[in-house]
């Protein structure tokens, strides 16, 4: 085994360790990675979401520690020893290489003006830094970024999410001078001005003045202006951390960085650099895509490969404070000849740029601000020939019919992992017939996830039907059935599979149907034709095990319960001989009844005042709750109370996979919100409402969709959030791949759901309204409806006759099924989706 | 199907308006076994095995009816197998059939046929 050391454990010294795993499955390399930060690697392109509700560890990248790597963090490389092949740390470690990696990426570049070092000046580079900033806004008012690119953008945003007036000062005479053309960066700075940032081009800073407590208190412009400002963040740009290259004698470049050859290997053939350190031929980049790119040629190379790095893309299409911005290729037009085609369309808020050859016949580059829809299909474009009329490709109807199939194979779709349109059709022809096995096996479509759109094109393309109709009976997607139910005032299956589909319908169509009729207001799920739609469960109201026996879930909102409902409860389970169990969402779970006992069974507990815990449909669960403040002495908020209220708001409602909620009282988290479809969770403000949560198969955390609510603005965003769900998700789609389903994802999201951007909140909270207003209990409906009730049966020709396939024995002191002899030897296949 | 075998006994499963279309019903013989009953929306009776071949558990007759290209199936609510209502063969697995059986209307009542000398087919 040779020894591999990496100093650097940023996201491309990560990248190399986890492409390296992949590859040397022989294990002929062990892997020791210093890293100076506290933590092992984290996603520092996505940074800001630090402020914006995601933790350290939701940022962190996967964990690559093992057998055959070690991982030192808060661990500094001090000095490499080349005649000897050692590395010596701070703590006084030394390590020996056979081959050494330098990914030590870069530092902001601090001028040095007066005052640039006092107490309130940051920089925005590690989760210390923000820790630091968030720390100097406490009670701040106004903060002032230097330097408007990219980084400065971003960090203007972290200072607006952490409650500042927010000021960005860039020497240049437009934002993001590295990226963009003038025209575009005046449409940004239009519309981030719009957001309530001030902006001020084309102006130096001269100084940084402190305040009689000795911190940053106002910037100095050469316009003779004083900026007031508690704190400073410095962006104006990196260098590359050469220090410990430079002090070894490796070969630097003019304006930095450790040069690297082809092979990403320095002037030491033992030596190799990566990632913002490196200096490639008279280029340093500082994005993430070049560096992953040099990261995995150096894998390559470690176990007998001959990849090469020749360059690398510079394109980048990013989010900055919700506007929309891209640049690729040849941005500025700087190739000979280079012809301009601009839309600008001030009216729409939607700037686009394409440069093109001389001929007008090759796509060189472009900007695009305000819309960059068309960056997925136009960025793989840049270098070949155009296939139509430039203006045409950027007008607003233009971009849209432009398809995957326009590409060469060896256009790269995904930039951050360097594949290309052939790899994917390969990966495809190979069986990977959907987006998340194209993920996994190619890794396109894992980082900026801004190429995902394209890989589904691809997957059409390919032939691999990306079908939404839901079943062979219906060509529509469950969204469009809304859409049809709801335009056409349908309240039947019949009339909707004979206007709209074909054939008598499945076990995949129907129940889909009977949901979004049920969503939509149809009434008893149990009434007339309905009946004959439901999934195995809400066809009898409860959920059927394994013995054809069914549980009956009473609800219990919140999870609070009287002794005398808890008394209830086991008196009729001790009468109905029933096992039970206190189920994972916070209630009691009574198993073992005959369908003919379902209403008696019902008829007690209805009558003790408890009704349908909806255990068995695609509807609102539990509203977990914590104890808050009824009792927790951290609590600051009446959670319980809220969990109530939630649940009975919900409660009944229909919708394409199951819901679950939970509000905590406080950050403690006791009642794991972030683990639910919506989760609450109080603040000394109010309530933070997070969305996308779930356990189960994919686990997710949920996402803070708004922040410091009160009840009224949470409920009525809640209303919002679910009516917009129920009426777009697919069939057994649960909200957190409903969102990321969603084009712009959770930005869109809170665009319709807080900003109201598709004009349709009232509908929403009025379809909501509808569905609360009309909440009756199923179970109660069922026991006064002699039809209802005579399907609960065993035998229509003996209705009281018990199954005689059931019996049960006994398991600690409780009835359980028992083992019949008849599933000894039956075949043991499941149908995909059996799960209910 | 209303077909009827030359040595079958005649059994009443349940009066017609029992029956509603694509809603089965469990029907009990005299030897304990069990029947799921239907009828299609365009009128046809069937009848087919009550127990789930993959489970044991008796609950064919509470699965959802429709069909796939034309061909009438019911799928076991248990494990969601899919089997023809004609012939009692699953669609998905050539080696796993439910056993059909003779019904038919007489009246007002729905009638399975069960073999005379040997009721357990
Ligand atoms: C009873 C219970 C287990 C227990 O003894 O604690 C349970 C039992 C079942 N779960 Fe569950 N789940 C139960 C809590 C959970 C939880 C925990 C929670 O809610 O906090 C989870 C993970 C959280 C989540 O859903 O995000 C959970 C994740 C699942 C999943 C996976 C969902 C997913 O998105 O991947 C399924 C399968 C499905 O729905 O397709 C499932 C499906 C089922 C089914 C319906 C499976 C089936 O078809 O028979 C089980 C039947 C329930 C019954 O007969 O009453 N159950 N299940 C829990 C009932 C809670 C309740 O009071 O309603
Ligand atoms: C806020 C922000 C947003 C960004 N957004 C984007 C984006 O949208 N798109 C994009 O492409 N790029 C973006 N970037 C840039 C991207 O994060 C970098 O290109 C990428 O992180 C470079 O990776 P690296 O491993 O080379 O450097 P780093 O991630 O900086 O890692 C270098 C690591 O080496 C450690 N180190 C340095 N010297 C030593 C030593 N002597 N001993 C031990 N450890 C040492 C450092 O502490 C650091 O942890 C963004 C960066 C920031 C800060
Ligand atoms: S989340 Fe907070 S309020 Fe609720 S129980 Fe836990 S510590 Fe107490
Ligand atoms: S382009 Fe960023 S993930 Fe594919």
């Amino acid at each position: 085994m040779e020894e591999l050391v990496v100093i650097g454990n940023g996201m491309v010294g990560h990248r190399l360790v986890e492409a390296l795993r992949d590859r040397d499955t022989a294990h002929h390399w062990h892997t020791t990675v210093v890293g100076e930060e506290p933590r092992t690697a984290y996603d520092r392109v996505a940074l800001s979401s630090y402020l914006d509700g995601a933790s350290a560890q939701d940022l962190s990248l996967t964990d690559v520690r093992g057998p055959h790597v070690d991982v030192h963090v808060n661990e500094r490389a001090t000095a490499i020893d080349r005649a000897h092949h050692t590395v010596t740390t701070a703590t006084g470690r030394v390590l020996t290489y056979d081959r050494l990696v330098l990914a030590t990426g870069s530092t902001p570049f601090v001028p040095p003006i007066p005052g640039h070092d006092l107490p309130g000046c940051h920089v925005y580079r590690t989760i210390e830094d923000l820790d630091a900033i968030t720390a100097s806004a406490q009670g701040a008012r106004t903060g002032v970024v230097i330097g408007g690119g990219l980084l400065g953008l971003e960090a203007a945003n972290a200072l607006r999410l952490l409650g500042l007036q927010a000021h960005v000062v860039e020497l240049a005479p437009h934002l993001m001078p590295a990226q963009i053309d003038e025209g575009a960066g005046a449409l940004l700075r239009t519309l981030i001005t719009d957001l309530g940032v001030h902006i001020h081009t084309g102006t130096a800073s001269t100084a940084v003045e402190a305040g009689p407590d000795g911190r940053a208190a106002r910037l100095a412009l050469d316009t003779g202006t004083r900026l007031d400002t508690d704190l400073v963040v410095f962006s104006v740009g990196i260098r590359p951390r050469d220090d410990l290259a430079r002090a070894a004698d490796l070969t630097i470049g003019e304006r930095g960085g450790i040069v690297i050859d082809d092979t990403c290997t320095t002037s030491d053939a033992h030596i190799h650099a990566i990632g913002e350190a490196a200096h490639h031929r008279g280029t340093v980049y500082g994005l993430i895509a070049p560096g992953n790119a040099m990261a995995e040629v150096v894998a390559d190379r470690l176990v007998g490969g001959s990849a090469t790095f020749t360059g690398a893309d510079t394109s980048t299409k990013l989010k900055l404070l919700g506007v929309d911005v891209a640049s690729f290729g040849d941005a500025h037009g700087r190739t000979p000849g280079a012809l301009d085609v601009v839309v600008n369309d001030a009216a729409h808020r939607r700037y686009a740029k394409l440069v093109v050859s001389d001929d007008a016949t090759t796509l060189l580059g472009g900007v695009l601000v305000g819309d960059a829809s068309a960056y997925a299909t136009l960025r793989p474009l840049v270098g070949s020939p155009l296939p139509g009329d430039p203006l045409a490709l950027i007008s607003p109807e233009g971009g849209a019919t432009l398809g995957a199939d326009a590409l060469p194979d060896t256009a790269q779709i995904c930039s951050c992992n360097a594949v290309t349109k052939g790899e994917l059709t390969e990966a495809i022809a190979r069986g990977n017939h959907d987006v998340p096995a194209l993920k996994t096996c190619t890794k396109a479509g894992t980082s900026c996830g801004s190429c995902v759109p394209m890989l589904k094109q691809i997957l059409t393309q390919a032939g691999i039907a990306q079908s939404k109709a839901l079943c062979e009976h219906f060509p529509q997607s469950r969204a469009e059935l809304v859409e049809i139910v709801q335009a056409t005032g349908t309240t039947t299956f019949s009339a909707l599979i004979e206007g709209h589909g074909t054939g008598h319908g499945c076990d995949v169509c129907k129940p889909a149907v009977a949901s979004i009729l049920a969503s939509l207001g149809g009434g008893h799920i149990l009434e007339g034709e309905q009946a004959t739609l439901q999934d195995t469960n809400d066809r009898y109201l409860a959920n059927m095990q394994r013995n054809g026996t069914y549980s009956v879930v009473p609800r219990i909102p919140g999870g609070e319960i009287t002794p005398d409902k808890l008394i209830v409860i086991g008196e009729v389970a001790r009468d109905f001989h029933l096992y039970t169990k206190i189920t994972g969402g916070q209630r009691i779970d009574l198993f073992g009844a005959r369908l003919e006992q379902l209403p008696a069974i019902w008829k007690r507990l209805v009558d003790a005042g408890f009704e349908s815990g909806h255990a068995y449909g695609k509807s609102l669960r539990t509203v977990k709750s914590c104890v808050g403040t009824t009792w927790c002495r951290y609590g600051v908020q009446d959670s319980v109370g809220l969990a109530i209220r939630l649940e009975e708001r919900y409660r009944g409602l229909r919708s394409p996979h199951k819901l679950k909620a939970a509000v905590s009282g406080c950050a403690r988290e006791c009642a794991e919100a972030r683990g639910k479809d919506f989760g609450v969770i109080a603040t000394d403000q109010g309530w933070n409402l997070y969305v996308g949560g779930n356990g189960g198969f994919t686990p997710r955390h949920a996402q803070l969709l708004a922040a410091d609510l009160d009840e009224d603005t949470l409920t009525r965003y809640i209303d919002r959030f679910l009516m917009f769900y129920v009426r777009t998700a697919d069939r057994l789609q649960r909200t957190a791949p409903w969102i990321e389903s969603l084009e712009g994802g959770l930005d869109h999201l809170r665009d319709v759901v807080v900003h109201d951007r598709l004009g349709i909140a009232d509908e929403l909270e009025t379809a909501m309204a509808h569905h609360v207003a009309s909440y009756t209990d199923e179970w109660a409906a069922v026991l006064t409806d002699p039809d209802k009730l005579a399907r609960f049966v065993s035998f229509t020709n003996a209705p009281d006759t018990p199954d005689p396939t059931i019996s049960f024995t006994t398991t600690r002191d409780q009835p359980v099924p028992t083992t019949t002899t008849v599933n000894l030897g039956m075949p043991a296949r499941r149908p995909q989706e059996a799960t209910r | 199907m209303t077909t009827t075998t030359p040595t079958a006994t005649w059994i009443d499963a349940c009066p017609t308006s029992r029956l509603h279309p694509e809603d089965g019903v469990a029907v009990l013989l005299p030897d304990g076994h069990q029947i799921a009953l239907f009828r299609t929306r365009d009128h046809h009776l069937y009848a087919v095995d009550n127990i789930d071949p993959y489970t044991g558990a008796a609950v064919i007759a509470r699965g959802i009816v429709g069909d796939r290209g034309g061909e009438p199936t019911i799928a076991s609510p248990m494990l969601k197998n899919v089997f023809s209502l004609r012939t009692g063969q699953s669609l998905d697995d050539e080696h796993t059939r439910l056993n059909t059986w003779a019904v038919r209307q007489n009246q007002t009542t729905v009638q399975i046929a069960v073999p005379a000398q040997e009721q357990t087919p």
